[in-house]
């Protein structure tokens, strides 16, 4: 079994409103000197194959097909 | 003209949509399930606003992966006219039949209220029933209506006149870009907007402004 992580962000120049909220609200608190704050998602995975040249080529048509929209986002994929 | 509307679990502005259409075309339209591979012989289907999936993962992201898109994408190639609404708009930006992405509101607040609405282009399938530059009213209800599109994209659907309306007199109530309330493809037979015309159709709703897209796309105007 081969464990994966996905990790899905907003690309560059994509407005991100709830990074900003986060990012005001990091400042109310008293937390200085933040740059910018940019929300994304993560999904941890289990395939039950040993193949990891099979796994990442999967995981990849995962992204592409559904995890990831990449007329926004892009995508990381990382293994175990 | 007949018509259907695609249900899917989660959707629950179907209800609305089947009464408008049946009262502006003296038609019921046929209703079909997510899970259909075939559409009937109609001509105009609509994808209505709702939750579909919760909005698990993005809003219109699992529905759009359902089998009845691929169907839906088969007729929209021959020419078929495709409608979707609020969530509808969604499926379709996320199943690629329409160009950029609906983002989380600017103000990151559901918003349920009216907005003005300026009819950009007059000449589509859609909006024959109004003139260029009208202003309608509309009611809007949703958290995920924020229309992004890359500089090139943007480009190319405000070039192509695929932009159909815009939210005007400041009411853009989403941080759309350009202020962008509904886009169709380059064909001109799929569009998708945010507000919901199907709600403002007859006295009983306090206005009629909805009823030329219902009209336009079910061909019940004057030419």
């Amino acid at each position: 079994m081969i464990k994966a992580r996905v990790t899905v962000t907003l690309k560059n120049g994509v407005l991100d409103p709830q990074g900003k909220a986060i990012e005001g609200a990091l400042g109310a608190l008293g937390f200085d000197g933040i740059g910018q704050v940019r929300q994304g998602k993560v999904f941890d995975l289990q395939l039950e194959t040993a193949d990891k040249a099979k796994a990442e080529a999967e995981l990849k048509a995962m992204c592409e097909k559904l995890l990831a929209n990449t007329v926004i986002e892009n995508y990381s994929i990382s293994l175990a | 003209m007949k018509s259907a509307v695609v249900q899917l679990p989660g959707l629950n502005r179907d209800r609305d949509m089947i009464a408008a259409l049946t009262k502006i075309s003296g038609k019921a339209p046929v209703t079909v399930w997510q899970t259909e591979t075939e559409i009937p012989d109609v001509d105009l289907i609509v994808i209505p606003g709702g939750f579909s999936y919760g909005d698990y993962l993005r809003c219109g992201a699992i529905a759009a992966r359902m089998p009845v898109m691929q169907a839906i994408k088969a007729k929209a190639e021959q020419g078929v006219r495709v409608l979707g609404v609020c969530n509808g708009f969604q499926i379709l930006v996320e199943a690629g039949l329409l160009p950029g992405a609906l983002m989380r509101n600017a103000s990151l607040k559901f918003v349920c209220r009216e907005v003005k609405l300026e009819v950009v282009n007059a000449d589509t399938d859609f909006t024959r029933a109004y003139a260029k530059g009208q202003v309608i009213r509309s009611p809007v209800a949703h958290h995920d209506g924020n229309y992004f599109a890359d500089a090139e994209t943007l480009k190319a659907v405000e070039g192509n006149g695929q932009v159909v309306f815009r939210y005007a007199e400041d009411t853009n109530p989403n941080g759309s870009i350009n202020d962008i309330a509904g886009v169709m493809n380059d064909k001109g037979n799929v569009l998708g907007m945010m507000p919901h015309p199907e709600n403002l159709i007859e006295v009983a709703h306090g206005g009629s402004d909805g009823r030329g897209i219902f009209a336009s796309a079910l061909d019940v105007i004057a030419a």
